[in-house]
């Protein structure tokens, strides 16, 4: 209970910080770099492998109902409203969250925190702030990159088999795409970058004291955060099912 | 080979204001409690830190020397006691106020705590911009390298913390201290896990520092040479009270066997 309350003091500060003078737009766009442009090959290679082995395990099995025509809008819904921006803010979870953790983690431990606040320096506003926001940015961009490159993995995985044309392949899987399927699953990428960067913050910043610590707080990042990407996602179906039949 | 250099004699040099005298101490601490659960480190801690003043804090390990400073910084919130710096009691300050008291205070860490992710040039850098607010990219680098020219180390401008020696990340967290100009310095054990050589370095390199800038300091070491080189004043810490206060002679020839067994 008092680690939510934590947690809900350290949202108060970061709210607070992000409307104080003195953005660090400099600091902000390194970690755009660091956490976006650094995650592209991950998260490619994870989108990517993700179409194709969806598509070379389900063409099998649509085979046998005489619905292999069906293979790339299941793939295209699929992967774009839940099983994309899930395995996707799962894998930055592993990669973004638990290099936060254990950065600020270590910087906690060598006092360099300390240092920032006692120079009259806002550490919140330097390195929470710009973190948090950057991935909240990053994550969804990524997100599209993976959903496109598994679109193009599922090309590859079904035309293994020779069963589509790429103009028939994407034809169909856009096709089966509505704006519906597209738009909550971008806004809850939003709340995955957002959860990923404040939990990874929210952890490091807080790590105790030694060195183990700062393995604690990168564990318990990833941890964290691939709980709240979870939770999240079944807060968004919901929501979704909600909207969409009222 | 010996370093046979004399160790500066600093007690006829300094103007230091009197504890009888008209000026409020700079920092003037009472009755200071601060447990950590149920372990109590400071029990009742009383002292103060005149202007101009080098006072030096001995104490064994775990006695709440550090506890102490970081208590004045603001990084830690006493139990109960008051903590004044410059007539404003720290605990009670807002966080606006809190940072403008702050450009005041310099801290220098026991390992230097210099950011890893930036060279030395920015690490010296980062006070100016944030704090003092400075834009004149040419007068930053100016004040920069003019910072490092003090500590001996302009070569090590664009160099990253990890290409640095223990004594060179000290004396770059020295420098990036003291380019806020601060009216106190707090030193934690600024010569812990330095050779002997460094170490007296170090030392006079705290005092050269504190004659330029005339800055009041509170030096908390185990380093009997760092402690004879720096000290006006010296209060030695047990057991999270001051048992003894003296000059470095004075204490050296202290009756407490505690106080002595730091001399030998």
């Amino acid at each position: 209970m008092s680690e939510i309350g934590d947690q809900v003091l350290f949202m108060g500060t970061f709210a607070r910080n992000i409307f104080r003078s003195g953005f660090e737009w400099n600091e902000l766009i390194r970690q755009c770099y660091i956490i976006g442009y650094k995650s592209i090959g991950l998260v490619g290679i994870t989108g990517f492998i993700l179409g194709f082995v969806m598509t070379l395990q389900s063409v099998p099995t649509m085979k046998e109902f005489g619905a292999v025509s069906f293979v790339p809008s299941m793939v295209a819904i699929s992967v774009i409203r839940e099983i994309g921006p899930v395995i996707i803010a799962l894998t930055c979870s592993g990669k973004i969250a638990s290099s936060i953790g254990a950065e600020l983690g270590s910087m906690k431990v060598t006092e360099q925190i300390d240092a920032m606040e006692v120079s009259g320096a806002n550490p919140i506003q330097y390195l929470v702030v710009t973190r948090i926001i950057a991935c909240t940015l990053m994550v969804p961009l990524l997100t599209i990159l993976a959903d496109a490159l598994a679109l193009g993995g599922g090309f590859l995985g079904s035309n293994i088999g020779g069963h589509f044309s790429t103009i028939l392949y994407f034809n169909k899987a856009f096709h089966s795409l509505s704006f519906t399927d597209l738009l909550p699953s971008f806004i809850k990428t939003i709340f995955f970058g957002f959860a990923i960067g404040f939990v990874g913050c929210y952890k490091g910043y807080n790590s105790g004291s030694g060195t183990e610590s700062v393995g604690v707080a990168a564990n318990s990042a990833v941890v964290s955060a691939s709980l709240w990407v979870i939770v999240l996602d079944a807060i968004a179906a919901q929501v979704t099912t909600i909207l969409a039949y009222n | 080979m010996a370093d046979e250099r004399p160790i500066p004699d600093n007690t006829e040099k300094r103007e230091i204001t009197d504890t009888k005298g008209d000026k409020e101490p700079v920092i003037k601490i009472e009755h200071l409690k601060k447990s950590f659960g149920t372990k109590e480190v400071l029990k009742d801690v009383t002292m103060s830190l005149l202007e101009g003043e080098n006072l030096v804090v001995l104490g064994r390990s775990g006695q709440g020397k550090s506890v102490t400073i970081k208590c004045i910084a603001g990084l830690l919130q006493q139990d109960s006691g008051t903590c004044n710096v410059y007539g404003q009691e720290v605990k009670e300050l807002s966080e606006t106020d809190l940072r403008e008291l702050r450009k005041k205070v310099g801290f220098l860490f026991q390992s230097g705590a210099l950011y890893d992710s930036m060279t030395v040039g920015e690490n010296l850098a980062f006070p100016l911009t944030r704090v003092m607010k400075m834009t004149d990219e040419s007068e930053i680098q100016k004040l920069v390298e003019e910072m490092l020219e003090n500590v001996g180390l302009k070569e090590a401008i664009d160099k990253v913390p990890s290409d640095l020696s223990g004594g060179m990340r000290k004396r770059i967290g020295l420098a990036r201290t003291l380019i806020m100009k601060p009216q106190i310095m707090l030193y934690d054990e600024p010569t812990t896990g330095l050779d002997p050589i460094t170490s007296k370095e170090i030392s006079e390199l705290i005092l050269d520092m504190q004659k330029k800038y005339k800055t009041s300091s509170i030096i908390i070491t185990h380093d009997m040479l760092c402690a004879k080189i720096t000290s006006d004043r010296m209060l030695v810490l047990n057991n999270g009270k001051f048992i003894a206060e003296g000059t470095y002679d004075e204490l050296e020839n202290s009756e407490d066997k505690l106080v002595r067994s730091f001399f030998k």
